[in-house]
């Protein structure tokens, strides 16, 4: 998918299908079309079946089929995602959940109706394609690229080639397990590089020209790893080739004996970082040439889909939004957590959050994305973003334009002023709905919002991330939150076990279990006595993670536990 | 969702699969049949007479009525029978935050 084009979809900061791509993909639904009628009609055995379903992102959960859209980067039009709300309604159950893989998920799909459904998505240029198996899976990146203030390259630029690159590349299709790349282009980590399989670092070199900081070896599950550096300073033009060593080392080493031992980072850490890059580099050295070389007229073409929407020349300080701050305490709570800076005066970032106290983390209704695409086009050039957190982000919005945004979101209940806070909670489908889980994790991310609903108590408690999973696959990423909460069975019995001290920016750190495990119902309790502790013990601007790394997980135990815990 | 109360009758079992078209949880019934309430299920209380079960629902997933039929403890009482682990409860209603959707809101996928 590299023939450049403008299509119908064509909208700001977004790369556009041509009439290949699009071929392409009516030619792929066509074949699942055929593969799920010969499915039904006895020819194909399920074990047969299972590797093609999966191929098209199609699982089979507790209640139904699930359906994983693919949303490279985390990046939609208004267009897709009107799609998405009307697949939601036409096919599901009139809701969608966004994933921590910044895709989507609809939970009630039919066998029988998925050729339909990925027909309709084909429409938007969008599919299923490498949401499962052992393949490169979703490029994510920042939810804020090519906004933040803080970004030094634009990540969407190289998600994009990494994109195109991955897409059916017919070496890595059967790779040991599934592998995930993350890349960021700001100083800032928001898209949680350290626990990706490969996690590209954009940056600025000493020349000025762009280059890259790779690591590899992160992950979480039944072994987390945070990723090591492999290689700085990559020069641009060697992405591609490097990547293409370090998959085909993997692809060659990895284990394939054992499903929990066949992820790259057992291979670097059974092999040892120094050996893999001796390795890799070897490798990069032989494939080193014209053939993977990442001409900077494909990057710059590639760099023209993601120019900037046609901002207007603003003023950055708005006396009106601080009028209405003044004026309006929810708003200004609004303000302070879910909107930041933008690269572009006059123009903010916001992050829409689909946490209410209460809700389910990341659910969106059908009518909201509907709402939410309307929203986009008024007021951020019709694009948006999903965020590795489950939230959804226009990225482009007039400061000027921020109250009166934060007033239509509040009439579809997407108002809530709580991005980054105790109620901005991560949390994986759990055994509501998905087949691996062991615990259910939804339902007690919905107590813990609730018991922190009051959005003064919220504010003061500050930046807080829990995030919650409930088996030790760890898709609600518990390993790397300020509070991680990890659902197990332990004979028939849900029980859980808390950890405190991860992280997954810039200092990304693996959370410490900070007592024995608890049951269902004594879970939010124990948190609330975590922030009680912190509450007490803080300095002045200390954040949570940053009282647990002054005093230590001990203190925290014997405050919450008891000291003989 | 933690173990049913003492004096429920254990070691009982039933067949549990989806089924192929929809994905609908569905449970092996009276005359080889696939229920959509696990209270249509047939129980068994000897472990050949399930295998013995499982076998024939085995051979319904060959011929593309279900996916992977599997076998369930289950426990008796009041009257009514219910899967002993939660996994199992989960998928015999529904998701447990949205009380609203699956079998339990008489939902058919």
């Amino acid at each position: 998918m590299t023939h450049l084009q403008a299509g119908p979809y064509h909208q700001a900061g977004q790369y556009h299908y041509d009439e290949i791509d699009r071929r392409f993909l009516a030619e792929r639904v066509e074949q699942f079309r055929r593969q799920v009628e010969r499915r039904i009609s006895g020819e194909l055995t399920e074990a047969e079946f299972r590797p093609l379903r999966l191929m098209n992102g199609l699982y089979l959960q507790l209640h139904a089929y699930m359906l994983r859209v693919a949303v490279p980067y985390g990046v939609l039009s208004s267009a897709q995602l009107r799609q998405l709300a009307a697949i939601g309604r036409k096919y599901d159950r009139g809701y969608g959940h966004f994933t921590t893989r910044q895709n989507l998920q609809f939970n009630w799909i039919k066998l029988v109706d998925v050729p339909a459904i990925l027909d309709d998505l084909a429409k938007v240029d969008m599919h299923a394609i490498q949401t499962s198996g052992n393949c490169i899976r979703n490029v994510t990146t920042d939810q804020f690229a090519g906004a933040a203030e803080d970004e030094v390259v634009d990540p969407r630029v190289y998600a994009e080639i990494m994109r195109q690159w991955s897409t059916l590349h017919p070496e890595f299709t059967f790779l040991p397990r599934k592998f995930k790349i993350a890349i960021t282009g700001s100083p800032h980590d928001r898209a949680a590089l350290a626990i990706h399989d490969v996690a590209v670092r954009a940056r600025r070199l000493a020349d000025g020209a762009v280059g890259f900081d790779i690591y590899v070896g992160g992950g979480l599950g039944r072994s987390p790893f945070l990723a090591k550096l492999l290689r700085e300073g990559l020069p641009e033009a060697d992405l591609l080739a490097y990547l293409e060593a370090v998959l085909r080392i993997y692809n060659q080493y990895g284990r394939r004996d054992n499903i929990y031992k066949a992820r790259i980072k057992i291979l670097v850490h059974e092999v040892g970082i120094d050996k893999l890059r001796q390795q890799i580099d070897a490798e990069f050295e032989r494939i080193r040439g014209p053939k993977y070389r990442l001409e900077s007229a494909i990057v710059d073409a590639i760099r023209a889909h993601f120019a900037p929407p046609p901002f207007e020349v603003l003023p950055d300080e708005v006396p009106s939004v601080v009028v209405a701050m003044t004026g309006d305490a929810a708003f200004a709570r609004w303000v302070q957590t879910n909107v930041v800076r933008h690269r572009q005066p006059g123009y903010a970032s916001v992050t829409i959050s689909l946490k209410p106290a209460g809700g389910i983390p990341g659910d969106a209704t059908s009518e909201q994305m509907e709402a939410v695409a309307d929203l986009a086009e008024r007021f951020s050039f019709g694009e948006l973003r999903v965020s590795h957190e489950q939230n959804l982000v226009l990225a482009h919005v007039r400061r000027d334009a921020l109250h009166a945004l934060w007033t239509e979101l509040g009439k579809h209940g997407l108002e809530t002023a709580n991005a980054g806070l105790i109620g901005d909670i991560i949390a994986c489908p759990g055994l509501d709905y998905c087949a691996l889980a062991n615990a259910r994790s939804i339902p007690l991310a919905q107590q813990i919002s609730e018991r922190f609903a009051d959005p003064e108590r919220q504010h003061l408690i500050g930046e807080l991330k829990i995030k919650m999973s409930g088996c030790i696959n760890a898709c609600g990423h518990h390993h790397v939150g300020h509070i991680g909460v990890l659902g197990v069975d332990k004979h028939g019995v849900e029980t859980y076990q808390i950890t405190i001290g991860g992280s997954a920016d810039e200092k990304a750190a693996l959370g410490a279990v900070v007592g024995p495990a608890v049951g269902y119902d004594e879970v939010t309790d124990k948190i609330e006595r975590l922030v009680a502790a912190y509450l007490d013990w803080r300095l002045e601007g200390e954040r949570f993670i940053d009282t647990v790394a002054r005093l230590g997980v001990k203190a925290f135990r014997e405050r919450v536990y008891g000291p003989a815990a | 969702m933690a173990r049913p109360a003492e004096g429920f009758a254990e070691g009982l079992r039933v067949i549990t699969a989806n089924r192929l078209d929809s994905g609908a949880v569905v449970w092996f019934g009276p005359g080889d049949s696939w229920a959509h309430r696990i209270a249509a299920a047939t129980i068994f209380e000897r472990a050949e007479e399930a295998e013995a079960a499982l076998e024939r629902a085995k051979a319904a997933a060959a011929a593309g009525v279900v996916v992977e039929p599997y076998l369930i403890e289950v426990v008796r009482g009041d009257d009514r029978v219910r899967p002993l682990r939660p996994r199992e409860l989960i998928r015999s209603l529904g998701p447990s935050v949205r009380a609203d959707l699956g079998i339990q809101a008489g939902q058919q996928q």
